[in-house]
């Protein structure tokens, strides 16, 4: 069992994963992140590569890719930076990007060194489906790297049901069709999604990103899914005038209740 | 070539070969879907090809002739003659496939066309085929082209279009089109991403060619009707590749037809200085497609430099990538001196004002004309320089 299934296994409920962007707001913030993270609560960590050309994202996860390019992140340099990260954070860690980046390094390096760090899983929006399992699957499976694949409103059940095939981790449920701000409440549309999706019994968890910014709609995710991935509103907490700790303690509560 | 090229390309997935395809995340995945669906259907059905054809006669005042450059052939040598999408309705061959792009957005029940502009062009085409079709129009243009490229924006708003400035990076083409995504991810459901070239996810770059292959169609028949034969070279300038497509796509099958993408050198060779996406560049993945792109070691696109607002961006289409690849195509470079020499050649010897776009196509036909002075050249001249007649003249001023 891969460290995102053992998760899982041991908890089925109010899993909260968080995202947040490596170098941001400082370049050599991204281990303090991780660690506070994990010693506040989170289950789960979505590590952001910045990207110039973040097709999938709203304008403040974008304006946290700007910044941390600015300060110099890279893929190279965050493999460098999680070099250890195994030594003091336990929970799933998981890298988000784009696929330019990630082709230019090398798809097969990107494996390896994901494997000897101790990353679990990648999420790729921009991969699709069809591509991955044609070109890249079998270089994923080799290193036992889970690729994470998004499903949407749109998202045809029969497709669902082959992405359910891909992988051993977890499904990620976009919650919307557009990437329009932070709701304080999803609508019965959406509601009736997150049933209509937990109502398939796939063998895979869900988890529903994209919205969720605080005790409301966490708990109206949870009630339907396994849990909930958070983004904007870590980076927005981040920025605060505060401690990194003070940040992430406050955030935490604040979708945690 | 074989007889099947728009049959075998792209492939069911939008490739050319390695290139193209949809690197966009789910949500755009199945729009995407729907608008390839619906563009395979109404494309088939006579009622579409009808409605399309009696637009380019009555609207667009198609055909668009093609010319032969007297007096400029007998300063440079060879003969060399004009494909006119300067005469084309607004003044460039952005219209063939707006009017084409809209007519599907309104059979797919759309409101709203969002798309990017370089040079305007693009923009006013979107702005014009919306009021036709009575649907609303949001363009995206960088500052700095709003800056060079002023009666076009002015044009586009007395269209009735918003002009959405976008202030990010190096405020042109590129950031235009990450721009313009954006605001279409915020409701692909009732908008659609009529992008300006042969670029962004399948299928746009295949049904933007197929919009545009009647540039080729009409300049071939009509090459060969003043000429009894087929031109020695084809030209045309590759921004993201659509006017080039355009004319390239009907001189394919033709072996003895050398054929040349001109492509924008900029100031110097070194990155950052130029926009030469082919000559310089790697394959890559950009705003959803594969093509060759200026890009750094990790994947980060380049800045990108033109004198040419139309012409300045950091990919290319799919289909050029392989066209390369497969060296069915010669891709070049013309530089900013070269292309602004020839925007006054081809004015004051010939009375046409060319976009600085094209003007970088006629510049290579000027040194195609002197290496080969027994030849026939036919450029695509793809648009009227009107829009850039300010800019030139404070950066350039009048020649000597
Ligand atoms: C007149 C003209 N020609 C060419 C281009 C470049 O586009 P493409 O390479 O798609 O033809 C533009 C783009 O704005 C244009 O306005």
């Amino acid at each position: 069992m891969n460290r995102i299934q053992q998760l899982f296994s041991k908890k089925q409920k109010q899993i909260l994963s968080v995202y947040f962007t490596a170098g941001f707001p400082q370049l050599h913030d991204t281990v303090s992140i991780i660690e506070l993270l994990e010693k506040h609560g989170v289950d789960m960590i979505e590590i952001g590569i910045p990207f110039s050309d973040p097709l999938a994202d709203g304008n403040v996860i974008q304006h946290s890719s700007t910044v941390a390019l600015a300060n110099g992140m890279s893929l190279s340099v965050l493999f460098s930076q999680l070099e250890h990260i195994r030594k003091t954070v336990s929970i799933p860690l998981i890298l988000m990007g784009y696929i330019n980046p990630v082709l230019q390094f090398g798809v097969e390096k990107f494996c390896e060194t994901c494997q000897s760090i101790g990353i679990d899983g990648v999420i790729l929006p921009d991969l699709p489906l069809h591509e991955y399992t044609k070109e890249y699957k079998h270089i994923f499976e080799q290193y036992g790297i889970q690729n994470i694949l998004l499903i949407s409103p749109q998202t045809e059940e029969s497709r669902i049901r082959m992405i359910d095939q891909q992988t051993q981790a977890f499904i990620y449920m976009v919650s919307s069709s557009s990437t329009t701000g932070t709701k304080s409440k999803f609508n019965d549309e959406q509601i009736h999604y997150f049933k209509r999706i937990s109502s398939m019994n796939l063998q895979n968890p869900l988890l529903v990103g994209f919205g969720i910014s605080n005790t409301e709609t966490f708990a109206q995710v949870c009630e339907y899914t396994h849990g909930a991935i958070v983004g904007s509103a870590c980076i927005k907490a981040l920025e605060q005038p505060g401690t990194l700790e003070q940040n992430i303690s406050t955030f935490v509560s604040s979708i945690k209740g | 070539m074989s007889h099947n090229y728009f049959k075998t390309y792209p492939n069911k997935d939008g490739f050319f070969n390695e290139y193209g395809g949809a690197f966009i995340p789910p949500v755009l995945e199945s729009e995407m879907k729907k608008i390839t669906d619906a563009y395979f259907t109404i494309s088939k059905s006579h009622d579409f090809i009808n409605e399309l054809r009696s637009i380019r006669k009555h609207y667009q005042g198609r055909p668009t002739p093609v010319y032969y450059c007297n007096r400029l052939s007998q300063k440079y040598g060879g003969r060399i003659y004009l494909k006119r999408e300067d005469l084309n309705h607004t003044g460039a061959h952005k219209l063939n496939h707006c009017m084409g792009e809209a007519l599907l957005a309104k059979y797919l029940g759309k409101k709203k066309l969002i798309a990017e502009t370089g040079a305007g062009q693009h923009g006013v085409a979107l702005a014009t085929a919306a009021a036709y079709f009575g649907l609303e129009c949001e363009i995206h243009m960088g500052e700095v082209d709003i800056a060079k490229e002023h009666p076009n924006v002015v044009r586009m708003k007395i269209l009735g279009a918003t002009v959405v400035p976008v202030s990010h990076g190096l405020k042109t083409l590129k950031e235009a089109v990450d721009s313009a995504f954006e605001a279409y991810l915020k409701d692909p459901i009732n908008s659609i991403y009529c992008i300006g070239s042969v670029v962004g996810p399948h299928p746009f770059p295949m049904m933007v060619r197929d919009f545009q292959r009647v540039v080729g169609i009409e300049a071939r028949e009509q090459y060969m009707e003043m000429t009894g034969e087929l031109p020695d070279s084809v030209v045309a300038c590759v921004g993201g590749g659509s006017n080039a497509m355009g004319i390239f796509s009907a001189f394919l099958d033709d072996e003895e037809v050398a054929i040349y993408g001109v492509e924008p050198g900029g100031r110097s060779m070194n990155l950052g200085d130029h926009a030469a996406t082919m000559s310089f560049g790697t394959p890559g993945i950009i705003h959803g497609f594969k093509c060759y792109t200026l890009q750094d070691e990790n994947g980060e696109p380049s800045p990108v430099y033109s004198v040419a607002s139309g012409l300045d961006y950091p990919g290319v289409g799919p289909e050029h990538s392989m066209l390369k690849d497969i060296k069915r195509v010669n891709y070049d470079v013309i530089n900013d001196t070269e292309c602004i020499d020839a925007f006054y050649e081809l004015s004051r010897l010939e009375g046409i004002i060319p976009a600085l776009e094209s003007s970088h196509a006629v510049a290579y036909a000027l040194k195609l004309a002197q290496k080969y002075p027994q030849s026939s050249i036919l450029v695509n001249l793809s648009g009227r320089g009107d829009k850039d007649i300010d800019f030139i003249m404070d950066t350039f001023g009048l020649p000597k």
